[in-house]
C-alpha cells in the first residue's frame, strides 16, 4: 500500500507516534550511565584538548614566536584555523534559520545538533583571534570602553569588525539554540527520574508549560530570529572575507571573497554536519528522523555550494588575467601554480571541486559511506583552500627581497589538533546530556504524518505505544 | 496532597479549598481544538490550552490576538543600529579624532558593518528576552504542575484549561460541559 | 648559582662600604687597594667560580656606577651624569656650565682599523657614550657635500666605526688581570714587570719581544722608540692581518722606493678599479665613497661630463664592482693579464701578451677612455693584487699623468712604518726557533688566531719563555699566555693615531675604562720604569714636543675639541716610476678542474675577525650576498655546476699542507674557476657571539700567497651547512623597483628613466585627499650614490636599540633591522649572461606612506598619522596582530616574536640610546624617521621661539625647524649622501630639492597602490660608454 520510492524519501519513518518519539531521543540523555562507548570517545577527545592546553601554555609562556610565521608570512595556522572554524558554523545557523525560512520540514531532525556544531565551530574559531595577538594579555584593546588613554578601537580595521560579527553570531546562536531548546528541557523535566536532573532540567525550562499563548509568541520570537540570523550568517563569513579583502596584498584583495568564502563556509559547514550526523544516526539508531532524504538533500546543497566555490576559483584567475595586474598574475600564475606550495593549491583544487562531482551520482549521496568520504574529503580541502590564501598569498608578495617561506612547527599543529579535541569534548557532552534532535518539532511531523495517514485513509488510531516504547529499548 | 485534593473534587465534597480551575484532557488536536471553540462559543474567556507541540488552529479557537512582540524587537534593532554607528562616529571624530590612512574621520562606509552587526545583535537579543518575559517566565510554581498527569502535557498530551477566574466558571456545570465536548477526564486544580 | 649571587651581593655591599666617601682622585689607589682585599678576592672567586666569564650578568647598575668609580668623582652632580672619567675633556659642541641631564653632548675622538685612524664623534647620554658618527673635521669622515643651513653636523662613518660602541659594551670583553689563567691583579703585574724589566735591563733588552699590529700612534711609537733606546737588543715586530705589504713592495718596484698612495675620486673622470673595492674596503674607504660620490650627483641639469664613470675589474663582485658602471669578471690570473694588456695598449712596454679570456674590446675602450681624459684619470688596484700589477699600475698612472699635485693620485711618505710585515712575522718566528725569544709581549693583536698557517705561529708561541698578551678579549692568543692584560677600548683610552693621509686625530676617553682596561701605552710605561704617567699625561707630553709650548694649552684644547691636530698630514712626495717594471711569467688560468684559486678577503663584517663577537656585525646582512652569521665560500654559477655544488654543500679544500672545510653559496657576477672566502671566522675563543661561527680562512693562508692561494684542490664532503641570507630571492621579477637608465637617456629625457610600467592612476579615492600643511618631512634615496655599504642599517640599529636576534631567528625570517639594502641582480641586452648580471642596492625603510595602508587596518590604532607626515608607532598600544605588516607592500615592519630585548648584561643597557623605547614581546616596530631627533629639533625650534609662515602652518605646535636641524641615523652615516631627508614644505629643503618636480628622475616605490610613499628614489643613472652600451636599460626591469 505504501510506494517503496516514497518511503525511503520522506523525512520521518512513519508508525512512530508521539511518544515515540519523545522516548527515542531522550532516552540517551536521561540513561543513568552510558555505555563505554561514549567514554572512549569523550576521553579521546578530552585527551586532545589537553594537548590544546599545553600548547596554549607554551604559547604564552614564549610568545607567537613558538609558531612558523615571521615576516611577510605574519599570520599562519592561527588565521587559517579561525576562518576554517567559522566556515564550519555557518551550516548550523543555515539549517535552523534559512531552511526554517524556507520551510524545509528536513531540518527538522538535524537542526539542533547543527546548531550546536554552530556553537562548538564558533568556540574554537574564537580561540584564534585571541591566541594570535602578539600580546594577548591586550586583547581587550579591541573593545569599545573608556580607557585611561582615552583610545577606543579604530573602526576601519576589518579585525574589529571581526570582533563584533563574531561576538554577535555567537550570541545570537546560543540564544537562538537556547530558545529551540526551551520546550524540549520541559519535556526532560518531566522524563526524568532523578531528582537533580529534574531541578537543572527545571531550571532551563523555565516553568515551560506548553500553553497554547506561549506557543503563539515563542513562534513569532523564533521566526523572527531565524530572519535575524539569516542576514547575520550571511554577514559574519563577508566581515571574515574583509579581513583579506581589504587589504592590498595581491590573492587577497579579491572583491570576490565575500560571496564566494559565505559559500565556501556553507559547503564545509555541511560536510562537517555529514561528518557528524552520519555516525550518530548509525549509532543512536536515528536511522527513522535522518532519513536518506536528509542525505540526499545536504549532499545536493554541497553540491550546490561547491559549485559556487569553483566559480569563485575560477573568477579570480579570470580577473587576476583580466585585470593584467602584475602582482595578481604573478600569485596566481606562478606562485599559487608552480611556487612551493602549488602542492596545496592543486590538492586543494582536487579535494573541492574535482571529487564532490561524485554529489552528481544519486547513489553516492544516499551510499552513507561513500557520502561520509566525501564529506571528510571536503572539510580538509577547504582546510587547504585557507592554507592557500593565507599562506601563498603571503609568502610571495610585492617586493621579492622580501619573500621567504613559512613551515609550520609543532605548537602549530597541537593548537590545531587541539581544538579538534575541544570541539569534540563539547559536542560529546552535548550529546550527553541534551536532546540531539528538536523533540517538539518531531511531533510536528508525526501530527502532520497522521493527518496525512488520515488523508490516505489509513487509521488514525494512535499507532499502540508499545511499539515506540520497545524500540526505544531496543535503542538503549 | 494534590491526590487528595482531587479525590475530593470526585466526591463533590467540601468546596473550602478555593479551585484553580479544571483541567480537561482530549484525545487529539482536532478535538482539543474543537472543545476550545466551543468553551468560546459557550463564553468562557479565562481559559487556556497545552499542547507538546505548537497547534496553530489554538490561537483562532482560544482567540490569541497577535502579539506585540514583533514590535519591540523593530524598536530594539533600531536603537541597535543607531547606538553602533553613533558610538564610532562619537569615539572617532568627537571624542578622540585620528588621522588614519590618509581617510577622513568620519569614513562612513567602513562604519557600516558594524553598525549592521549591532543591529542584529541588540534585535536578537529583544526577540527572545521580550518572549520570555511576555510570556511570564521564568514561573517556576504553576497550580497546573500539581496535576499528576500534567507533565504528560510536554511530552503526548493535549488539555484545556478553564480557570475559577472565569466569571462564567462553576465547578460542576463547567466539568460537565468540558466532558460532554468528549474530554477524556477532567481534572479538579487546587492552587 | 644563586648562592653565588648571594655571596656576591653581600661582597658588594662590602665593595661599597670601602668605597664610600672616596673622593674620585683617591679612586683609583682606593681600588688597587680594594684588589688586595678579602672581600674582593671573594667576590672575584665565587663570581667566577659560577662559572659564568659574564661578570656583568648580575652586576647591578649601582655597582656597575660605583665601580665605575666616576660617580664618585661627580657624586655631587644631578643623578645620571656619572662615568665621566676624571680627567678634563672637551666636548665637541659648545658645553653647558653643568652637564645637563639628559642632553646628550658630542666628543670628537678616533677609532683605528688596520692601524689608521678614523675621526669619529661620539654622544655621549649622562656620561654613557651611546653613538657613534664621523668626525666632519677628520679627514677620513667627511661631512655632507653642502654645508647645513643649521643643526649638528655629523661626519659619514663606516660600519666597523658605528659598531664599535657595542665593542665597547660587550659583556664578553676581558675583565681582569690573569696569570696562568687565574685572577691577578696590575700591581702584581706590574711589580713582576718592573723586576723584569731590570733583567732584562741588564742584557740590553737582549731576548725581549714586542708583537703590536700597524702602529701609526705618535704617542705609542715616541714610547717604543724610548723603550728601543732603553733596550737596543729588544726586537719591535709589527703584524696586521690586513697589511699594506704588496702597495709597499708595488712602489719598491715602480719607483724603487716605498710610497703610500693618496687617491682623490672627486678629481676624477674615469676610474678604473682593478680589483679594488675602495668604496667600502679599507680605514680610507668612507672618504674615497664620499669623494667618489662627488663625482656621480646626478641632478636635473647636469652636463655630460660633470658624471664620473667607473670601469671595475674583479674577480669577487664587492660593493664597488655592483656600483660600477662597466664591470668584468675576471680570475686573479686573468687580471693580472688584464693589467698586462690594458697597459700595453697605453705604450708601455710588457712583452708579447696574448688577450686570452679577457674581452679585448673592454680594454680597448677602456684604454681609450682613460687616454682621452689623461690627468683626469684614476686607475687604483686592490692589496689582493701582487707586487708587480701594483707597479703596472702606477707605471699606467704615471703615463697618464695622473700623478702629482692637484691631480687624482698623489704620493706621501708611508704613514706606517714602511716595513715588510710579512718578513718581520717570519723573522719572529724564526728568532723563535733559535729561541733568542725569551719575553714575548702581544700589544694587541691576536697572532695565534690570524697569523698565517704556515708559519704553525701557535706551536711557536708556545715555546717563548714568558708571555705576555695586551688584548680586548681572552682570545686565542691570551689562552697561551702567561700574563694576560685586559685591553681598555679606544673609547675608555687616551691616544692618538694618524689616518691614512698622515692627519693625526687624538683618542680621548669618554667613560672610564668599564673593566679597569689598560692601554699599550699603560704597558710600555711599566718597561720604561716611569708606573705613574697616565694615559692623558703620556699624549699630552708627546704633543707638548710637538706644539710650541706657549700656544700650547690653546692648541690642545682646539685639538682636543677638533679631534684632528691640524697641519699633521703627510708632505706630498715627488716620485717617479722606473723605465720598465720586470714582469713574472703570467701564470695559467686554471691548473684543473677539481682546483681552483680561493681569494682571501678582509670580511665586510667582521673585518679580520677582530669584530667577530659584535653581534650588530655578525647579523648585518653582507652587502651582496646577504648572508648573515657565516663566511662561505662564494662561487659563480658556472663554476658551481662544474664542481656540482650547491648552495650550503662543505667542500674540502686542500693546498699543500694546509686543509680547510667550508659550505658553499653561490653568487652570479663571481670570476669563473675561482672562490672568495672572506677572513675572520672559525674564531675558537671570541666570546658569546663569535665562537665556532664559520670557517678559518687562515688556516689556508701562507706568507707566499696572502691573499690568493692558487690551485687549491675542491673535494666534497658529503655534509652540508645551514647558510642563512635575509634575502632569499635576489630577481626583480620584471618589476620596476629599482629604475634607472644611462646618463644619455636622462640628458635627453630625464623622466624616461624613472617611468612606471604601470600608468600611475593615482589618487583615486572615496575621500577627499588629506592636505599636508606645515612640516612634512620626507626622505629621498639617490640609488646612483648607493654603494650598499651597510653603515645606514648598522647606524639606524644604533641609534633605535635594534636587537639582535641570532643565526635561527633569521633562518625563519625574523631579522629586526628597520632599514634593509636590498639587492637584485639584474640582466639586459647589455649583459644577457646570467652567470654575470649587474647588480642593484635598493635601501628600503618605512615608507611613511600618505595613506598607509598599515593604519588602516590596525584594530587598536597602534599605528597612526602624525601632523607633520609621520607614520607612527604606538608600541604600549600595539597588541601585535601583525595585520599592519601584512598589509605593508614593503615589508618594512619588523615583529617582536619572542622577547628579543631581554637584557644579556646590564653594559648592554647602558649603551641604549635613551630617547627611545626598548620595545617588548608580541610588538611591532618600524623606521620612524628619527622621531626622537625630530622631537629634540622641536624643542630647539620653540626655544628659539621663531615661526615662519612659508613653512608652517603657523599652527602653535608648529615651529619651524630649519633644514639640517633633524639629520636621521642613516642619513648621518652614509658616506655618499645618498639620503636625504627634511621637510618637504619648506621649498629650499634639500629634500624639497631632490622631490619631483625639481628632479624628473625622482619616483615613488609601487606607488599604484596609491599609498603616496613619503620616501622617494632617485632613479639609478649609469654612465655607460657608448661602445660598450647596448640597447637602453628598459627592458631588464
Amino acid at each position: 500500500m505504501e510506494m517503496p520510492k516514497r518511503s525511503r524519501m520522506q523525512v520521518l519513518k512513519h508508525g512512530h507516534d508521539f511518544e515515540s518519539v519523545t522516548h527515542i531521543v531522550s532516552a540517551f540523555p536521561l540513561t543513568k550511565r552510558p555505555p563505554r562507548g561514549w567514554f572512549l570517545a569523550f576521553g579521546a577527545a578530552f585527551s586532545l584538548m589537553l594537548v590544546l592546553m599545553y600548547s596554549v601554555g607554551v604559547l604564552f609562556l614564549k610568545g607567537v614566536g613558538v609558531w612558523g610565521i615571521n615576516i611577510p608570512v605574519a599570520w599562519g595556522f592561527a588565521i587559517i584555523n579561525f576562518v576554517w572554524w567559522i566556515g564550519i558554523g555557518h551550516a548550523g545557523t543555515l539549517i535552523s534559520a534559512i531552511l526554517f525560512l524556507f520551510r524545509q520540514d528536513w531540518r527538522t531532525s538535524i537542526n539542533r545538533f547543527a546548531e550546536a556544531m554552530t556553537l562548538f565551530a564558533v568556540a574554537c574559531a574564537g580561540l584564534f583571534p585571541l591566541l594570535h595577538l602578539g600580546r594577548p594579555q591586550k586583547f581587550y584593546y579591541i573593545m569599545p570602553y573608556p580607557d585611561t588613554l582615552g583610545l577606543w578601537p579604530q573602526w576601519r580595521s576589518p579585525l574589529v569588525w571581526d570582533v563584533f560579527a563574531v561576538s554577535t553570531y555567537g550570541t545570537i546562536s546560543l540564544v537562538f539554540w537556547y530558545v529551540g531548546l526551551i520546550p524540549d528541557v520541559a519535556t526532560m523535566r518531566d522524563r526524568a527520574s532523578n531528582r537533580l536532573v529534574k531541578t537543572i532540567y527545571g531550571i532551563m525550562a523555565m516553568g515551560w508549560r506548553g500553553s497554547a499563548r506561549h506557543w503563539h509568541r515563542y513562534q513569532t520570537a523564533y521566526l523572527l530570529l531565524a530572519g535575524l540570523a539569516t542576514p547575520l550568517v550571511v554577514s559574519v563569513h563577508t566581515v571574515v572575507s574583509f579581513d583579506f579583502a581589504v587589504s592590498n596584498l595581491p590573492g587577497w584583495h579579491t572583491t570576490i571573497f565575500p560571496p564566494y568564502f559565505v559559500a565556501g563556509a556553507v559547503y564545509s559547514g555541511f560536510a562537517m554536519v555529514i561528518t557528524l550526523v552520519l555516525p550518530v544516526r548509525a549509532i543512536f539508531g536515528f536511522k527513522d528522523f535522518i532519513t536518506e532524504k536528509h542525505m540526499n538533500n545536504m549532499a545536493k546543497v554541497m553540491l550546490a555550494t561547491g559549485l559556487i566555490v569553483a566559480y569563485g576559483y575560477i573568477m579570480e584567475l579570470f580577473m587576476a588575467w583580466y585585470s593584467a595586474n602584475p602582482y595578481e598574475q604573478a600569485v596566481f600564475f606562478q606562485t599559487r601554480w608552480q611556487g612551493p606550495y602549488a602542492w596545496s593549491y592543486w590538492s586543494l583544487i582536487a579535494c573541492n571541486i574535482i571529487i564532490p562531482q561524485l554529489l552528481w551520482f544519486r547513489w553516492v549521496r544516499l551510499n552513507p559511506y561513500v557520502l561520509w568520504i566525501v564529506a571528510i574529503i571536503i572539510n580538509i580541502g577547504m582546510w587547504l583552500e585557507r592554507f592557500v590564501i593565507v599562506i601563498t598569498s603571503q609568502h610571495r608578495d610585492f617586493l621579492p627581497s622580501s619573500w621567504d617561506s613559512y613551515w609550520p612547527t609543532v605548537y602549530d599543529y597541537t593548537l590545531f589538533l587541539g581544538t579538534l579535541g575541544l570541539f569534540f569534548s563539547l559536542l560529546f557532552l552535548f550529546i550527553r546530556v541534551l536532546p540531539m534532535i528538536s523533540i517538539f518539532e518531531l511531533r510536528e511531523l508525526v501530527a502532520h504524518h497522521t493527518q496525512e495517514e488520515a488523508w490516505h485513509g489509513a487509521n488514525t488510531g494512535e499507532v499502540p505505544p508499545g511499539t515506540g516504547a520497545a524500540r526505544g529499548e531496543t535503542e538503549t | 496532597m494534590n491526590q487528595t485534593h482531587a479525590d475530593n473534587a470526585h466526591a463533590g465534597g467540601d468546596q473550602a479549598v478555593t479551585l484553580y480551575g479544571l483541567l480537561a484532557e482530549y484525545q487529539d488536536a482536532e478535538a482539543l481544538v474543537a472543545a476550545a471553540r466551543r468553551c468560546r462559543e459557550a463564553g468562557y474567556t479565562a481559559m487556556d490550552a497545552f499542547s507538546p507541540y505548537p497547534i496553530e488552529a489554538l490561537d483562532e479557537a482560544l482567540g490569541i490576538g497577535r502579539t506585540r512582540l514583533p514590535l519591540f524587537v523593530a524598536v530594539a534593532a533600531v536603537v541597535g543600529g543607531l547606538g553602533g554607528y553613533f558610538l564610532q562616529y562619537y569615539t572617532a571624530v568627537i571624542d578622540y579624532p585620528w588621522m588614519i590612512g590618509g581617510k577622513p574621520l568620519h569614513s562612513w562606509p567602513m562604519f557600516l558593518p558594524i553598525t549592521f552587526e549591532c543591529t542584529i545583535l541588540v534585535a536578537g537579543l529583544a526577540a527572545a528576552v521580550t518572549m520570555i518575559a511576555l510570556n511570564k517566565l521564568p514561573e517556576p510554581y504553576h497550580p497546573l504542575f500539581n496535576v499528576p498527569e500534567f507533565e504528560r502535557a510536554s511530552q503526548d498530551r493535549l488539555f484545556l484549561c478553564i480557570e475559577a477566574s472565569d466569571p462564567k466558571f462553576d465547578a460542576v456545570k463547567t466539568s460537565a460541559f468540558l466532558t460532554e465536548l468528549g474530554a477524556r477526564e477532567v481534572t479538579h486544580v487546587y492552587p | 648559582m644563586s648562592q653565588a649571587q648571594l655571596d656576591q651581593s653581600v661582597d658588594l655591599e662590602a665593595l661599597r662600604a670601602k668605597l664610600a666617601g672616596k673622593q674620585g682622585r683617591q679612586y683609583w689607589r682606593s681600588l688597587e687597594e680594594l684588589a688586595q682585599t678579602p672581600e674582593f678576592r671573594a667576590y672575584v672567586d665565587n663570581e667566577f667560580a659560577a662559572g659564568a666569564p659574564e661578570w656583568d650578568d648580575r652586576f647591578s647598575r649601582r655597582s656597575f656606577l660605583q665601580i665605575m668609580g666616576a660617580s664618585l668623582a661627580l657624586a655631587g652632580l644631578s643623578a645620571g651624569c656619572t662615568r665621566q672619567p676624571e680627567e678634563k675633556i672637551v666636548p665637541y659642541v659648545k658645553q653647558p656650565e653643568y652637564v645637563v641631564p639628559g642632553k646628550p653632548m658630542y666628543f670628537a675622538t678616533s677609532d683605528v682599523l688596520a692601524g689608521y685612524g678614523r675621526g669619529l664623534l661620539v654622544q655621549s647620554n649622562d656620561g654613557r657614550p651611546t653613538k657613534i658618527d664621523g668626525n666632519p673635521d677628520h679627514p677620513a669622515s667627511p661631512g655632507p657635500f653642502a654645508p647645513q643651513k643649521a643643526g649638528m653636523t655629523f661626519g659619514a662613518a663606516d660600519i666597523y666605526a658605528i659598531a664599535s660602541i657595542l665593542g665597547m659594551y660587550d659583556p664578553d670583553r676581558s675583565q681582569a688581570v690573569k696569570y696562568l689563567g687565574e685572577y691577578n691583579t696590575w700591581t702584581a703585574f706590574t711589580t713582576v714587570m718592573s723586576n723584569a724589566a731590570e733583567k732584562i735591563g741588564t742584557q740590553q733588552g737582549q731576548g725581549l719581544y714586542l708583537l703590536t699590529e700597524t702602529v701609526t700612534s705618535p704617542t705609542l711609537i715616541a714610547q717604543m722608540q724610548a723603550l728601543l733606546a732603553k733596550y737596543p737588543k729588544a726586537v719591535w715586530t709589527q703584524h696586521e692581518p690586513v697589511n699594506r705589504d704588496q702597495s709597499r713592495q708595488g712602489a719598491m718596484l715602480a719607483f724603487g722606493e716605498d710610497a703610500q698612495a693618496v687617491y682623490h675620486f672627486d678629481r676624477a673622470a674615469r676610474i678604473v678599479a682593478v680589483d679594488s673595492d675602495f668604496v667600502t674596503t679599507g680605514p680610507a674607504s668612507v672618504r674615497q665613497a664620499h669623494d667618489f660620490a662627488a663625482g656621480r650627483r646626478v641632478r636635473a641639469g647636469i652636463a655630460a661630463g660633470e658624471m664620473n664613470r667607473l670601469y671595475a675589474v674583479e674577480s669577487t663582485l664587492t660593493s664597488t664592482g655592483a656600483t660600477a658602471d662597466h664591470r668584468l669578471a675576471l680570475s686573479p690570473a686573468e687580471i693580472d693579464r688584464f693589467v698586462r694588456l690594458l697597459a700595453a695598449k697605453l705604450g708601455i712596454s710588457v712583452g708579447q701578451v696574448e688577450p686570452g679570456a679577457v674581452d679585448a674590446e673592454f680594454v680597448e675602450v677602456v684604454a681609450q677612455d682613460l687616454a682621452e681624459h689623461a690627468g683626469r684619470g684614476l686607475v687604483i688596484t686592490g692589496e689582493g693584487q701582487p707586487a708587480h700589477v701594483h707597479a703596472l699600475v702606477h707605471a699606467i698612472n704615471e703615463k697618464l699623468g695622473n700623478h702629482g699635485p692637484n691631480r687624482p693620485i698623489e704620493f706621501i711618505e708611508p704613514v706606517a712604518a714602511s716595513l715588510d710585515q710579512g718578513q718581520s712575522l717570519r723573522d719572529l718566528v724564526k728568532a723563535i726557533d733559535q729561541n733568542l725569544v725569551e719575553t714575548l709581549i702581544v700589544l694587541g693583536g691576536n697572532p695565534v688566531y690570524n697569523a698565517p698557517a704556515d708559519l704553525s705561529f701557535k706551536a711557536h708561541y708556545e715555546k717563548v719563555q714568558t708571555r705576555i698578551h695586551l688584548g680586548l678579549y681572552e682570545d686565542e692568543t691570551a689562552a697561551l699566555s702567561h700574563w694576560h692584560i685586559p685591553q681598555a677600548h679606544l673609547l675608555e683610552s687616551w691616544s692618538d693615531a694618524r689616518s691614512v693621509d698622515g692627519t693625526v686625530g687624538i683618542i680621548q676617553p669618554l667613560i672610564a675604562p668599564l673593566y679597569n682596561g689598560k692601554t699599550a701605552h699603560d704597558l710600555l710605561t711599566v718597561l720604561l720604569g716611569e708606573g705613574g704617567r697616565n694615559g692623558q699625561r703620556l699624549v699630552q707630553d708627546y704633543w707638548k714636543t710637538q706644539i710650541s709650548g706657549a700656544e700650547f694649552e690653546k692648541a690642545w684644547r682646539k685639538a682636543l675639541h677638533d679631534g684632528v691636530v691640524p697641519g699633521t698630514q703627510r708632505a706630498a712626495k715627488a716620485v717617479t716610476a722606473k723605465a720598465a717594471v720586470d714582469l713574472p711569467r703570467l701564470s695559467a688560468a686554471r691548473a684543473a678542474n677539481d682546483q681552483v684559486d680561493i681569494i682571501l678577503r678582509p670580511d665586510p663584517s667582521v673585518w679580520d675577525g677582530r669584530f667577530a663577537n659584535n653581534g650588530w656585525l655578525q647579523e648585518l646582512p653582507r652587502p651582496i650576498t646577504k648572508l648573515t652569521w657565516d663566511n662561505a665560500l662564494l662561487v659563480s654559477p658556472a663554476t658551481a655546476r662544474d664542481l656540482g655544488a650547491k648552495n650550503g654543500d662543505v667542500l674540502d679544500l686542500t693546498s699543500g699542507a694546509y686543509r680547510l672545510a667550508a659550505p658553499v653559496f653561490i653568487t652570479p657576477g663571481h670570476a669563473d674557476g675561482c672562490m672568495t672566502l672572506h677572513l675572520g671566522y672559525g674564531r675558537m675563543r671570541a666570546g658569546h657571539v663569535g665562537t665556532n661561527v664559520g670557517a678559518n680562512a687562515y688556516a689556508l693562508r701562507q706568507t707566499d700567497q696572502p691573499w690568493v692561494v692558487r690551485d687549491v684542490k675542491v673535494a666534497h664532503t658529503g655534509r652540508t651547512h645551514q647558510l642563512v641570507d635575509s634575502q632569499k630571492h635576489h630577481s626583480m621579477e620584471n618589476r620596476d623597483l629599482v629604475r634607472g637608465g644611462t646618463l644619455d637617456e636622462f640628458l635627453h629625457n630625464p623622466a624616461s628613466i624613472a617611468k612606471s610600467h604601470h600608468e600611475d592612476n593615482l589618487h583615486l579615492s572615496l575621500y577627499e585627499p588629506y592636505k599636508f600643511t606645515g612640516t612634512q618631512w620626507a626622505m629621498t634615496i639617490d640609488l646612483t650614490a648607493c654603494i650598499g655599504c651597510n653603515a645606514c642599517t648598522i647606524a639606524c640599529q644604533s641609534e633605535n636599540n635594534i636587537p639582535v636576534v641570532g643565526k635561527a631567528q633569521v633562518a625563519v625570517g625574523r631579522e629586526m633591522h628597520w632599514i634593509r639594502v636590498d639587492h637584485y641582480y639584474s640582466n639586459d641586452a647589455n649583459h644577457p649572461d646570467p652567470n654575470q648580471p649587474e647588480s642593484e642596492f635598493q635601501p628600503v625603510t618605512c615608507m611613511h606612506c600618505e595613506n598607509a595602508p598599515c593604519e588602516v587596518v590596525c584594530p587598536v590604532g597602534a599605528t597612526q598619522h602624525s601632523d607633520d607626515g609621520l607614520n607612527d608607532m604606538v608600541y604600549n598600544r600595539c597588541i601585535g596582530t601583525r595585520y599592519c605588516s601584512n598589509n605593508c607592500p614593503y615589508k618594512v615592519r619588523r615583529f617582536n616574536f619572542l622577547e628579543y630585548q631581554r637584557p644579556v648584561a646590564e653594559s648592554l643597557q647602558l649603551m641604549q640610546n635613551p630617547n627611545v623605547t626598548v620595545r617588548m614581546r608580541g610588538v611591532m616596530e618600524k623606521c620612524t624617521y628619527c622621531v626622537q631627533r625630530i622631537s629634540a629639533a622641536r624643542i630647539g625650534a620653540k626655544k628659539r621661539g621663531i615661526t615662519d609662515p612659508s613653512i608652517s602652518a603657523g599652527g602653535d605646535e608648529d615651529y619651524n625647524i630649519l633644514d639640517g636641524e633633524v639629520v636621521t641615523a642613516c642619513q648621518a652615516a652614509c658616506p655618499t649622501q645618498a639620503i636625504i631627508f627634511g621637510n618637504m614644505n619648506d621649498p629650499s629643503s634639500q629634500v624639497a630639492q631632490s622631490r619631483l618636480p625639481h628632479q624628473p628622475h625622482n619616483y615613488g616605490m609601487l606607488t599604484e597602490l596609491n599609498t603616496r610613499p613619503r620616501t622617494t628614489y632617485l632613479a639609478r643613472v649609469r654612465n655607460v660608454h657608448p661602445k660598450l652600451a647596448a640597447a637602453t636599460h628598459e627592458e631588464h626591469y
